[in-house]
C-alpha cells in the first residue's frame, strides 16, 4: 500500500517534470515560428474560427442567464440598475475566460491529444524523427502559439456577446426592466482597461495550458485505438483541472 | 512589376504557403552542396542487447552489412526484427552493445544531425504518411523543413522521386485516396527525397497482396540499379527477401541463427531456418 502511494507520488512528479521539460522545449522553438506560419495559421483557424460559433452561443446564454438570475434577485430590493456592472465584471473577469477556455479544452484540446496520439500510435512521430524533424517544433510549437493567440481572441467575442445577451434580457424581462442606456452606463462605470487586460491575460494562460496538455498527453499515448480514447479523456480532465487551479492563483495575484 | 505568383523561381505565394524557410525574394541556391552526393554506407552491430519490462528481446545481436548491400532480416513475428531496425535509426537505444554506421559509433559520438556525413531514412510498416499533407507535401517535407533546396528544385525532386516509384503526377493526391501499395511507394519516395545513404524497410509487404508485393519488390530492385545506397529490409515474407537480397539473416527468439546469401539460406540445414522455410512454402495440404 505504502509503495503504491510512493509510486503514485513519483508518477506525479515525473509527469510534472516531463510537462515542464516539454514546455521549455516548445518555448525554445518559438524562434522557428516564421517558417511554420502555414501550420500556425491552420491551427489558429481550427481553434479560433472553428470554435467561434459555439463560443458565441455559449456566451449569449451565459450572459442571459446571469442577468436573469442576478437581475431577478436584485429587483426584490430595487437595485437592479447595477446589473450592467455585475454582468460586465463577471464576463470580463471570470465567466468569459474560464467558460471559453473550458469549451476550447473540450473541443480543441481533446482533438489535439487525439491527433498527436494517433500520430504516435501510427509511427508518424517516429517518421518525423527519422526525417530529423523535431516533433516538438513541428507539432507542439504551432499549436501552443495558435492557442496563445486564438483563445484570448475568442474571449473578446465571448465578453461582447455575453454582455449584449445580459443587456437584452435586462431590458426585455418585465421583472428586471433596466433600460439599455442605464445598463451600458453602469457597465462602462465599473469596467476599465486594466480589468479587461487581466481577463485576457487569464485567457492567454488558459490557452497555453490547453495546447500544452493536449500535446503532452498526445506524445505520451500508447496502446492503439483504446489509448487514443484514453488520451482524449485525460487531456480534457487535466486541462480542466489545471485551468481551475491556475484561475485561482491568477485571480489571487491580480487582486 | 513584381509578380507575386512567379516572383523569383517559386513565387511569393508558394513561400508563404510553405513557410518562410528560404529568402523571400528567390535568391537561394538550387540545393545545398552535399545534397546530391549519395554513397552506400556500411552498418556493423556488435552484441546488441535490449529488454522491455524484463522481456529480453534482443540477445547479443551482431551483424555486418557491407556498403551498397541489400540485406534482409527474416524471421517470425515477435522476434525483435523491427526493434533492431529502430536501434539503427536511433529511435530505440540498446541496453548494451554498439552500432557503427560508416565507421561511426552512433551512440558514442554526439549526433551531428545533417553534418554527420551520411543520411539514413526508414520506411515504416504502417507507411506513416502524414494525413494532413498531400502526396507531394509528404515527399517534400524533409527538403522544405531542412531548407535543403529552393522551392522550384524541391518540386522537381518530388516529381523525380515519385517517378522512381511509378507514381508520377500524383503530387496533389490526398493520402486517404491511395491504396496500401501506393502508400508504401509514397513512403519510399519520401525516404528517397533525403537522398539517403542507408534506407531501412520495416515489413514493406505487410498488409499487401502478392501482386502488389511483387510490384514493390521490382520498385526496390529498380532503385538498387539507379541509386547507390545500402538497403536493410526486415520482413517475414521469405520469397520477397530471397528475391531481393544480396545477403540475409534469420532471427528467432534466440537471436541471429544464420547469415548467408539467399541460396545459402535456402540450403541451410539449421532446424530453425528449415522450420521457417517449411512453414512458408509447405504448399497444398496432403501433397507434402
Amino acid at each position: 500500500m505504502l509503495s503504491l502511494i510512493v509510486k503514485r507520488i513519483l508518477d506525479i512528479f515525473q509527469t510534472a517534470g516531463e510537462m515542464l521539460f516539454l514546455f521549455l522545449r516548445t518555448l525554445y522553438y518559438f524562434k522557428e515560428a516564421p517558417r511554420n506560419f502555414p501550420s500556425i495559421f491552420r491551427q489558429m483557424s481550427e481553434v479560433g474560427i472553428g470554435t467561434l460559433p459555439i463560443t458565441i452561443l455559449m456566451a449569449l446564454f451565459i450572459g442571459m442567464v446571469l442577468a436573469l438570475q442576478t437581475g431577478s434577485a436584485l429587483a426584490l430590493y430595487g437595485t437592479q440598475e447595477v446589473i450592467g456592472s455585475i454582468v460586465g465584471l463577471s464576463m470580463v473577469k471570470e465567466l468569459g475566460p474560464v467558460m471559453t477556455s473550458l469549451l476550447v479544452a473540450g473541443r480543441v484540446g481533446s482533438a489535439m491529444a487525439a491527433e498527436v496520439g494517433a500520430m504516435q500510435i501510427y509511427e508518424e512521430i517516429d517518421a518525423l524523427k527519422t526525417l530529423e524533424i523535431d516533433p516538438v517544433r513541428y507539432l507542439a510549437m504551432p499549436r501552443l502559439i495558435a492557442c496563445l493567440v486564438a483563445v484570448p481572441a475568442l474571449v473578446v467575442f465571448a465578453i461582447i456577446v455575453g454582455v449584449a445577451g445580459g443587456g437584452m434580457v435586462s431590458h426585455v424581462n418585465m421583472k428586471i426592466n433596466v433600460p439599455i442606456n442605464v445598463y451600458y452606463e453602469k457597465l462602462v462605470q465599473s469596467l476599465d482597461y486594466l480589468e479587461i487586460l487581466k481577463g485576457l491575460l487569464k485567457a492567454t494562460v488558459f490557452g497555453g495550458i490547453i495546447a500544452h496538455v493536449g500535446c503532452y498527453v498526445g506524445f505520451k499515448t500508447t496502446g492503439g485505438a483504446r489509448g487514443i480514447g484514453e488520451s482524449t479523456t485525460r487531456s480534457v480532465v487535466l486541462s480542466f483541472l489545471l485551468i481551475f487551479v491556475a484561475n485561482y492563483f491568477l485571480t489571487r495575484l491580480m487582486l | 512589376m513584381m509578380n507575386f505568383r512567379q516572383n523569383g523561381k517559386e513565387g511569393l505565394l508558394g513561400r508563404i504557403k510553405h513557410g518562410f524557410g528560404t529568402s523571400l525574394f528567390g535568391h537561394d541556391q538550387d540545393c545545398s552542396a552535399n545534397y546530391e552526393a549519395s554513397h552506400g554506407v556500411g552498418v556493423r552491430l556488435e552484441k546488441i542487447n535490449k529488454s522491455f519490462s524484463g522481456n529480453h528481446v534482443l540477445k547479443d545481436i551482431s551483424l555486418d552489412i557491407a556498403p551498397g548491400e541489400t540485406f534482409s532480416i527474416i524471421g517470425p513475428s515477435g522476434t525483435g526484427k523491427s526493434v533492431l531496425l529502430k536501434h539503427i535509426v536511433r529511435l530505440v537505444q540498446p541496453d548494451s552493445g554498439r552500432i557503427f554506421i560508416d565507421g561511426h559509433d552512433i551512440y558514442d559520438e554526439p549526433d551531428k544531425g545533417e553534418n554527420r556525413g551520411y543520411r539514413y531514412s526508414m520506411v515504416f510498416q504502417s507507411s506513416a504518411l502524414f494525413n494532413s499533407l498531400t502526396v507531394g507535401e509528404n515527399v517534400g517535407l524533409w527538403l522544405r523543413e531542412k531548407r535543403i533546396c529552393n522551392e522550384t528544385r524541391i518540386r522537381e525532386i518530388i516529381a523525380e522521386k515519385l517517378e522512381l516509384v511509378n507514381l508520377r503526377g500524383k503530387e496533389d493526391f490526398r493520402t486517404s485516396e491511395l491504396s496500401g501499395g501506393m502508400k508504401k511507394r509514397v513512403a519510399i519516395a519520401r525516404s528517397l527525397a533525403m537522398n539517403p545513404d542507408l534506407i531501412l524497410y520495416d515489413e514493406p509487404t505487410a498488409e499487401l497482396d502478392p501482386v502488389t508485393s511483387d510490384e514493390l519488390a521490382r520498385v526496390i530492385l529498380d532503385l538498387k540499379a539507379k541509386v547507390n545506397l545500402t538497403t536493410v529490409i526486415v520482413t517475414h515474407d521469405l520469397n520477397f527477401a530471397l528475391y531481393l537480397s544480396d545477403r540475409m539473416a534469420m532471427m528467432n527468439g534466440d537471436g541471429i541463427v544464420e547469415v548467408g546469401t539467399p541460396a545459402q539460406i535456402k540450403a541451410s540445414q539449421n532446424p530453425a531456418v528449415r522450420g521457417f522455410i517449411y512453414t512458408t512454402t509447405k504448399g497444398i495440404k496432403g501433397e507434402e
